[in-house]
């Protein structure tokens, strides 16, 4: 009952400017721990997509999910978690590499599907998409090479087509 | 005017739309919902929407308060008794951030006020200007929304916003911030006929099946007992809660905002429970097997320790927010709905039963434990008596304000409230200097209505320069200060549980009946019994605001008190 694991939300919200500080103020204080939250626009002009993953227990996400409903610029919120859903992220890590080193890097790099998208005298960087395990993976992979530089959009969702009805949309 | 009428003939083209400064916005949106007093105070940002108030001041009386504190607890007071919205109205900066506290209350309470701001000019915003502050960023996680209106043609759109917001689902504060130049510019813009938020559909009727498994616990229940809350008197469905009680024989107690939502002086009814709710409603909380809760969010104060909290009952939880339900309690019926249209489905399928075993034993636990005797103190009056002689000489039919403390916990329980919105006091929040500001909402309300303000002396000193506003203009308020010369709560709590050290909790009192007077109000002072009631029976025929400083016992207690993270079952009686 009470296990913490990650829950994926996926929210459809009005484009208006603060709507982001009303959710990041929501989850503050009512102490839901934000793992990764991604906003970009949805297929619908003026509205936007929030993908959060929020660590807690069932009920406590269940919580964090009413409580999101009530907020006035949130349409709809979805529950991925367990949902037949595809998730990705994309991760950009700089890696200081000697010439000598770079076949090495490649090779991994290749093998995860990963891309170089850049190479300098001393670094590479390469580009990771795909399920976070995957890139978490990756991480523990290169660790002999030293890392100077990481960036992670966190998770994107989208639920495949076979998924139940969406969740109600009761509020107060 | 033109806005009533720009919103009636919205959609014909073919009449030229008037153009409206957005101060002319603000006030035909207020009249537009009914709402014909607002309580503020001016400053530089709002100076524009002052000359429009100047305009409109045949149409909406405006009330100058002397803190914006004030503003926003009248307004509480004002939307509470009336079921409208209640509206206050202050500069930018400093003037904001006094209304903070208010919001905060409201938001707790589900009390609707509509807070308009000024804000300095849109090309100063963000650059450190005088009198700025970012309220909208300050009021997001105390408010059921926010506005900043940067654009004066979104202004008739955002204040019909505000007005359904504030009023409809949950009821909540929600505050529009306008900048000053904004108050200035003029549209031509008319609000929408209807209110079209995507992300804000308040629900109904409770779920049909949900209602009829609601039938089936109650009617299955040997001794059910109804939890009456705030959403009884929001929803209207006091009449509604009286049948299904009558109906099915279920005695009903109710949280300190439910006070008044169930007659209190019918046999079925058990007073208040909580941390200084009657004993025998309390005790009823551990033997029964099921629990209604209507419009209740099972607050801690109310609720206790929750495995004491009927251990092994059903719980029927009807409340219009979803957010709320399974939030304290598990519950085995979770309805989600407006309380009136959800009851009115919902006693059909009651059952009428003979419920006397339970309602003998609870009458025995009321027998037993009678909370509301008030002991004999023949030095000293005590301060629940000064509630009583409230009650007799007003015959029952006065509005009364608590404040908060000792005092609240008397005026809650030594009064019986017979119907809802007699009642009132800042339960979630708590904030002191609450009373005076929302008596004199409650009094603008309905002037036909005796308004009684129940207040400690240390919760008066808060906002006592309100006494100003009554005598400026002319309040009928009546002040009932129980003045204990302590911050009585805090000395109880000292006793209780701090062996007695006394840490902050003496007051060096001015006199108040002389403060009172030279704010040009009538001031009585008395410690004796007598003058006591004569003083209440004088207030009570007098026309026209009055102070009573009422010296009482300074060290009585509030009983019953269940102790802080325990249960009912080590609630402290009066020992006497
Ligand atoms: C603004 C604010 N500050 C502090 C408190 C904490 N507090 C709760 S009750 C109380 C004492 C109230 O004293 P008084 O107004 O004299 O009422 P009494 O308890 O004596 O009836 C205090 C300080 C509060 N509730 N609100
Ligand atoms: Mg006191």
């Amino acid at each position: 009952m009470n296990g913490t694991e990650t829950h994926t939300l996926v929210a459809t919200v009005a484009d208006h400017p603060g709507v982001l500080t009303r959710v990041a103020s929501l989850f503050r204080r009512r102490g839901f721990n934000i793992a990764s939250l991604a906003v970009g626009h949805s297929e619908e002009p003026g509205y936007s997509r929030m993908t959060i993953a929020v660590e807690g227990s069932a009920e406590e996400v269940k919580q964090c999910e009413k409580q999101l409903y009530k907020l006035v610029e949130v349409v709809s919120v979805r529950n991925l978690t367990g949902a037949p859903a595809v998730t990705r992220e994309l991760a950009m890590i700089k890696v200081r590499v000697k010439a000598t080193e770079r076949p090495g890097l490649a090779e991994i790099t290749d093998i995860f599907r990963g891309e170089i998208v850049d190479v300098s005298k001393s670094s590479m960087i390469v580009q990771m998409t795909g399920a976070q395990s995957k890139i978490d993976r990756f991480l523990d992979v290169i660790t002999e090479y030293p890392i100077e530089e990481i960036s992670r959009t966190g998770v994107i969702a989208i639920a495949r087509d076979d998924v139940g009805p969406r969740n109600g949309r009761a509020r107060g | 005017m033109s806005a009533i009428n720009g919103q009636s003939t919205n959609g014909s083209t073919a009449t030229p739309k008037t153009p409206r400064t957005g101060g002319e916005v603000v006030c035909d949106a207020m009249l537009a919902a009914g709402v014909d007093v607002i309580f503020g105070m001016p400053g530089g940002a709002s100076l524009p929407f002052y000359d429009s108030l100047y305009h409109y001041q045949d149409r909406i009386r405006h009330v100058l308060i002397r803190h914006e504190q004030a503003a926003g607890f009248a307004a509480n007071g004002y939307a509470r008794a009336t079921g409208k919205v209640g509206v206050a109205t202050s500069t930018s900066g400093p003037g904001a951030t006094n209304m903070v506290t208010c919001m905060a209350n409201d938001i707790m309470d589900s009390v609707g006020v509509v807070y308009i701001t000024g804000q300095v000019a849109r090309p100063a915003i963000g650059s450190d200007a005088f009198q700025e502050a970012d309220v909208t960023g300050i009021s997001i996680p105390i408010t059921k929304h926010s506005y900043l209106v940067m654009d004066v043609d979104d202004l008739p759109r955002v204040m019909s916003e505000a007005f359904h917001l504030a009023s409809t689902g949950r009821p909540g504060p929600v505050h529009v911030d306008i900048p000053k130049d904004v108050f200035l510019e003029t549209t031509t813009e008319t609000a929408p006929d209807q209110v079209n938020l995507r992300g804000y559909r308040p629900s109904k009727v409770g779920n049909a099946r949900m209602v009829r498994k609601a039938a089936e616990v109650i009617n299955a229940a040997e001794r059910p007992i109804i939890m009456a809350g705030h959403g009884i008197d929001i929803s209207g469905a006091a009449d509604e809660l009286l049948q299904l009680a009558t109906r099915g024989s279920i005695p009903v107690v109710s949280t300190l905002h439910g006070v008044g939502t169930f007659p209190e002086t019918h046999p079925l009814s058990f007073g208040m429970l909580g941390m200084h709710g009657l004993a025998y409603a309390n005790f009823s909380m551990r033997q029964t097997d099921c629990i209604i809760g209507l419009g209740t969010r099972f607050d801690d104060r109310a609720v206790g320790k929750e495995d004491e909290f009927g251990p092994g009952a059903k719980v029927v939880h009807i409340d219009i927010d979803p957010a709320e339900i399974g939030k304290v309690l598990e519950t085995d019926v979770p309805i989600v709905g407006d309380l009136k249209l959800t009851l009115q489905k919902l006693l059909p399928l009651i059952e009428s039963r003979d419920r006397t075993p339970w309602l003998d034993q609870m009458n025995g636990w009321r027998r037993d434990h009678p909370s509301l005797k008030i002991p004999d103190s023949p030095d000293s009056v005590l301060p629940q008596e000064v509630v009583r002689a409230i009650y007799d000489i007003s015959g029952g039919e006065a509005r009364v304000i608590a404040d908060v403390g000792q005092n609240q916990m008397w005026a809650s329980q030594h009064f019986w409230y017979e119907r809802p919105r007699m009642f009132f006091s800042a339960g979630g929040l708590g904030p002191m200097g609450y009373a005076l500001p929302a008596a004199m909402g409650v009094k603008l309300a309905d002037e036909s209505q005796d308004v009684w303000c129940v207040t400690g002396d240390g919760g008066l000193l808060i906002n006592i320069q309100e006494f100003n506003t009554l005598a400026a203009e002319g309040i009928n308020v009546k002040v009932a200060v129980l003045n204990n010369a302590h911050l009585g709560m805090i000395r109880q709590w000292q006793e209780f549980f701090y062996e007695g050290r006394y840490m902050g909790a003496f007051l060096d009192n001015p006199d108040f009946a002389k403060v009172a007077q030279a704010f040009g109000l009538h001031g009585v002072g008395t410690s004796s019994r007598d003058e006591m009631h004569d003083a209440i029976a004088m207030a009570h025929e007098y026309d026209g605001p009055v102070v009573l400083d009422l010296h009482v016992d300074r060290v009585e207690n509030v009983y019953p008190m269940i102790v802080p993270g325990t249960g009912v079952n080590s609630v402290i009686e009066d020992p006497r």
